[in-house]
């Protein structure tokens, strides 16, 4: 009999995790992963931290190296695209024209950059930071005194700051939204947030309203940015971090059904079964929440894909998460455990206005729905267990950091 | 090349040659080791590559960080010999080293 074929679309960190799992759970055809990059599967958080700052590289990054490919018998086409998929006689073409047959295919497209769409945006000192590529071409500009304006008060956006301050490098933060992470956190992280970069010595500003991208005078790079209000600031380099969308192009000319991303069931099967998606890119259900969502997460590429590999390998399990989340600025370890959103309660423990060091505890009717963390460990680790068993914590004695976290959490 | 074993839940040894700048962490990921889970790619986050550290070398691995520390004392099943396989490089010296993973993460 014929090896049946599975065809892994992105090289990306679902991929990566994939590949080894649809071994482990017993697959024995062919696994193919299609990838645009000329890279292996990567780590994408050290690319705004450790790697830009050239501390680490391409060899660091890697999620597993070369040889483990081989040995599960993983085919990497690197440096290749996918341009379209034959739903009815399960083929896809690549952009070099080659027609590859598949039994399984498995969508890991990721998501990209959203796209600033002002004049000048296209200009060669102005960068995106998603990728290896997008990392090589930003160090070049990091130089001391040099000044960086950064477009987008989120993570991206906060960890590049974080970095290039840290080189001595000049950094303005441009926020459209009252505040910093006004998407995903609550106004008491926000404000820790901005007042930790202040003391570093970026330069915050929100509500800002930017008209203009000037040129310098050979038309070749943004050297100001002007704002509506009047004021303007000196830019030698540019990075823009206002989110992403998601590549679903693919199996939306495909036909597959799409909101807010590739439509996935809890098995991680696209509406149609014998494609799958996983990661950045899928629109799922998340049960704990009772609501859909689209995650950007190396936790919810990894475990969705193990979920797809399940399925694939017919031992399916539903795909049942607490997400969560991290992010590393200085000396500062954000760990983030489920999603606030709907919020009615907070109970912040530690110091906000002094410090490096507290937790904020989210409550909706009473019961814990999350908790952002930040240098303290113990509070997200038990705050995600507490999460996870539903189990309740000791309300009145939280806001007292004396009490170990342990020491909270109620039997019932 | 530093030679790692890891002894799993059950007894089960496996001996990986794990490059020198590597961590134990990494060493498993790249062999499909099951009982390492490694969610955050080794950034000190999660606290899924829990290991224990054979007695015999413990005094020869490097001290963890506090925050490694921080996160240890909320693993399952905790022990004196409690660490993050992913804060753990390999060196020469480390050549031999013995590792126990837990339960908790197969």
């Amino acid at each position: 009999m014929e090896k049946q074929r599975c065809i892994i679309v992105g090289a990306s960190h679902a991929a990566g995790e994939l590949c080894i799992s649809l071994r482990k759970e017993g697959w024995t055809g062919v696994i193919t992963v299609v990838g645009e990059e000329n890279y292996l599967p990567y780590n994408r958080p050290p690319l705004s931290k450790t790697f830009l700052a050239g501390e680490k590289n391409i060899d660091d990054l890697l999620i597993r190296h070369a040889e483990a490919y081989t040995k599960a018998d993983v085919q990497m086409k690197l440096g290749c695209r996918v341009e379209k998929i034959d739903r009815e006689s399960k083929k896809v073409t690549l952009n070099t024209n080659e027609t590859l047959a598949y039994d399984k295919l498995i969508l890991t497209t990721g998501a990209r950059p959203r796209i600033m769409d002002m004049p000048g945006a296209e200009l060669e000192n102005v960068f995106y930071l998603r990728s290896i590529q997008d990392a090589d071409h930003i160090r070049p500009y990091i130089q001391k005194e040099s000044r960086a304006v950064i477009i987008g008060g989120g993570y991206i956006g906060l960890e590049t700051a974080a970095m290039l301050v840290s080189t001595g490098m000049h950094v303005t933060l441009l926020e459209r939204d009252p505040r910093i992470l006004n998407r995903v956190a609550a106004p008491e992280i926000s404000q820790f947030f901005s007042r930790i970069h202040t003391e570093e010595g970026v330069e915050l500003f929100t509500d800002v309203d930017i008209s203009e991208l000037k040129a310098d005078g050979n038309g070749t790079k943004v050297n100001e940015v002007v704002c509506s209000d009047g004021k303007s600031f000196a830019a030698d380099l540019l990075i823009i971090g206002i989110g992403v969308i998601t590549n679903s192009e693919l199996a939306e000319e495909a036909g597959l059904e799409i909101n807010n991303g590739i439509v996935v069931n809890a098995f991680a099967e696209t509406s149609d079964p014998d494609i799958l998606a996983a990661g950045d890119c899928s629109y799922h259900f998340n049960k704990h929440y009772q609501r859909w969502l689209r995650l950007e997460s190396i936790q919810n590429a990894v475990e969705q894909a193990k979920v797809a590999a399940r399925t694939v390998c017919g031992n399916p399990q539903e795909y049942d998460q607490i997400p969560w989340f991290w992010s590393d600025q200085y000396d500062l370890k954000l760990q983030i455990a489920g999603l606030s959103g709907g919020y009615d309660n907070l109970i912040v423990r530690g110091d906000l206005s002094a410090g490096r060091k507290m937790a904020v505890f989210y409550f909706k009717e009473d019961n814990l729905i999350a908790v952002d963390a930040v240098n303290s460990p113990q509070e997200f680790m038990f705050g995600k267990r507490a999460l996870a068993q539903s189990s309740r914590l000791d309300i009145d004695k939280l806001t007292d950091s004396s009490v170990p976290m342990k020491e909270l959490m109620l039997q019932d | 090349m530093p030679l790692v074993t890891y002894i799993s839940h059950d007894g089960t040894t496996t001996e990986i040659e794990v490059p020198a700048g590597n961590s134990v962490m990494q060493g498993a990921v790249d062999n499909m080791l099951d009982g390492i889970i490694a969610e955050c790619g080794g950034s000190c986050s999660c606290a899924t590559c829990h290991c224990y550290i054979d007695e015999a070398w413990l005094e020869k691995v490097p001290a963890a960080s506090e925050m490694e520390k921080d996160m240890l004392e909320c693993v399952l099943e905790p022990q004196d010999n409690s660490r993050l396989s992913c804060q753990i490089h390999l060196t020469d010296e480390l050549d031999g080293l013995i590792v126990k993973l837990p339960e908790s993460q197969f």
